[in-house]
């Protein structure tokens, strides 16, 4: 069955025009008669598509562009070369139709009323997003029973713990049931208990309502556990697309294989990816083993290994 | 839309229920201003053999004890928020909403009227017993205030609304923000009654928002003023409200494009 892109994103480029200056005085004085500007591309020609109900990581490290792509498909960013369209719509005009179906949340951002307990804030979106009550209390007690948050939505979100209060943004985020999530790390400075549940939510989340996620994570563990697809965007460009899986072969060049021998001893060794067979091989030859694996590095070793070493890359 | 409204008024409400003592001292420092003025002025109405243009130490009482009221219920978004509204992410969160900010805020100082309102009445009651107010308004006059106190409000908030959307083009605004509110303060009315100005100073401030944000709804209330000026000063306003959003919708476009073109 043909399936219609749900995201689709051709050749988006974003350039920033950015004022530079030197320090001391006399650049000071310069200037005020002649500003100097660069343009620095936060994004580069990125094109990718997605379909309802994916869940796609969104991977780079610190300004490789991740944010700025999630800011302009919601529309908060206009793009300087190139065009994207989230469910049918441009975002650039932030049409309203658009604006009630998608979410963006971002964990380093508060979106709630400080002041006020949640449910003063769910009823500010449950009027502002014009959701009908019933349905609003609905799906607001079934959001309250998914992130357990009962005994929190009564107090003012000032109150609440980092993590409390992102469980809280996250709620208030989806009482609208957009159709696209863009989650800008939503784990962020979260424990570990705490990022389990927000990890546990999203995917719930995904499976009764097959909402399509977009989600930027520098926890790899995040993407793991979500994201059968990454996308991998450095220095502004995509480096890799594709299921998480095949991240390891395109970015790792060598392999684990680690062996038990009868005598108890363990023997780690690294081999080329290429050479994996013949390295089994040889090993099983010249000893006695009773227990074998072959591993890829962890992915969180593959992506700060491939990081580093593009590090200097244009 | 009324439900928009009335959700966030609400909000508001709540928020500031909360802060009810900040408020009121808010309130209180800012009862020394009119009071200030109300000495000094009937002071000078006493040595001048009991009036100045008519208003004599009860007029100046009732001018300034309504002056309170007006002071409270205008006051707005100021335009230095832009800039923190920026920097904290607020404004990205609301350009994310599918409505136009511009009515949160309208919204949501609405709701802290009501609030205002209810902590101004026992500050007027002892203004009223200590300086012995003249007020005797017809009802049409009440009428009239009553509208004339939201239209002031509904003038200022989107004119400072406006006004405050400069920041996307350079955060070094206060300049003009100074120069903006030292024009309001003497054309409009706070420090003096226009009535003690000359002619060409009273239609000079015709030309300006200022007057009916603040002399016009006061003068409707405490008089004198003649039916017709009534029904004058509330067209005024109407004009001023459309010119101020005429003014937003010429920079709203430019500020989000602007906003969207460097990021928030």
């Amino acid at each position: 069955m043909l399936r219609v892109a749900i995201i689709e994103v051709d050749d988006l480029s974003k350039t920033f025009t950015v004022p530079v200056r030197e320090q001391g005085l006399r650049a000071s004085i310069r200037s005020l008669v002649h500003r100097e500007t660069k343009d620095v591309t936060a994004v580069d020609s990125v094109s990718f598509t997605i379909e309802p109900g994916e869940v796609v990581g969104f991977l780079g490290p610190n300004g490789a562009g991740k944010t700025t792509t999630l800011k302009m498909l919601s529309g908060l960013l206009h793009p300087t070369g190139g065009q994207c369209r989230v469910l049918g719509f441009e975002p650039k005009g932030r049409p309203a139709e658009l604006l009630r179906q998608i979410t963006l949340v971002m964990g380093n951002r508060n979106q709630l009323q400080w002041d006020l307990p949640g449910l003063d804030s769910f009823e500010l979106n449950r009027a502002v997003y014009r959701i009908p009550r019933p349905e609003f209390i609905a799906l607001r007690d079934e959001l309250i029973e998914l992130l357990d948050i009962g005994d929190l939505v009564t107090k003012p979100v000032r109150n609440l713990s980092l993590g409390e209060r992102m469980k809280m943004e996250i709620a208030g985020a989806l009482l609208h049931r957009p159709r696209v999530l863009f989650l800008d790390e939503p784990t962020i400075g979260l424990d570990i208990t705490m990022q389990r549940r927000i990890r546990s939510f999203i995917a719930d989340y995904n499976n009764r309502y097959g909402a399509t996620v977009i989600l930027t994570s520098h926890y790899m563990a995040d993407v793991q556990a979500l994201c059968k697809r990454v996308i991998v965007i450095h220095h502004g460009r995509l480096v890799f697309d594709g299921d998480l899986s095949m991240l390891s072969e395109r970015f790792t060049t060598q392999r684990t294989i680690s062996a038990r021998l009868a005598n108890g001893q363990e023997i780690t060794i690294l081999a080329a990816r290429a050479d994996t067979a013949s390295a089994t091989a040889r090993l099983l030859a010249d000893h006695d083993v009773v227990d074998l694996t072959i591993e890829d590095p962890p992915i969180d070793d593959v992506i700060e290994q491939f990081f580093a070493d593009s590090h200097d890359a244009p | 839309m009324i439900t928009l409204y009335t959700a966030h008024m609400r909000a508001w409400m709540l928020q500031q229920f909360q802060y009810r003592a900040a408020n009121y001292f808010y309130m209180i420092g800012m009862i020394a201003e009119p009071v200030v003025y109300l000495v000094v002025w009937s002071t000078i109405a006493r040595a001048q053999g009991g009036s100045i243009e008519g208003l004599t130490p009860g007029g100046f009482a009732a001018y300034y004890i309504v002056w309170t009221l007006v002071r409270n219920m205008n006051i707005v978004l100021t335009p230095f928020a832009w800039e923190e509204r920026i920097k904290d992410g607020t404004f990205a969160t609301q350009l994310m909403k599918p409505v136009h900010p511009i009515h949160e805020d309208l919204a949501g100082f609405m709701g802290w009227k009501l609030v205002v309102l209810l902590l101004w009445i026992p500050i007027a009651v002892v203004l009223v017993l200590l300086f012995r107010p003249t007020l005797s308004p017809t009802l049409l006059q009440c009428v009239v205030f009553f509208f004339a106190i939201w239209g002031a409000f509904l003038i200022r908030a989107i004119m400072q609304w406006s006004l405050g959307l400069i920041t996307f083009w350079t955060t070094r605004v206060a300049a003009i923000f100074e120069a903006y509110y030292l024009s309001e303060m003497l054309l409009s009315g706070r420090v003096f009654p226009l009535v003690l100005m000359p002619k060409w100073f009273q239609t000079l401030t015709w030309y300006f928002p200022f007057r009916w944000s603040f002399s016009f709804p006061i003068v409707a209330l405490t008089g004198p003023i003649e039916n017709r000026d009534l029904f004058i000063g509330l067209g005024m306003q109407l004009a001023w409200i459309m010119v101020s959003i005429g003014l937003l919708y010429l920079v709203w476009p430019r500020a989000v494009r602007r906003f969207s073109s460097v990021g928030g």
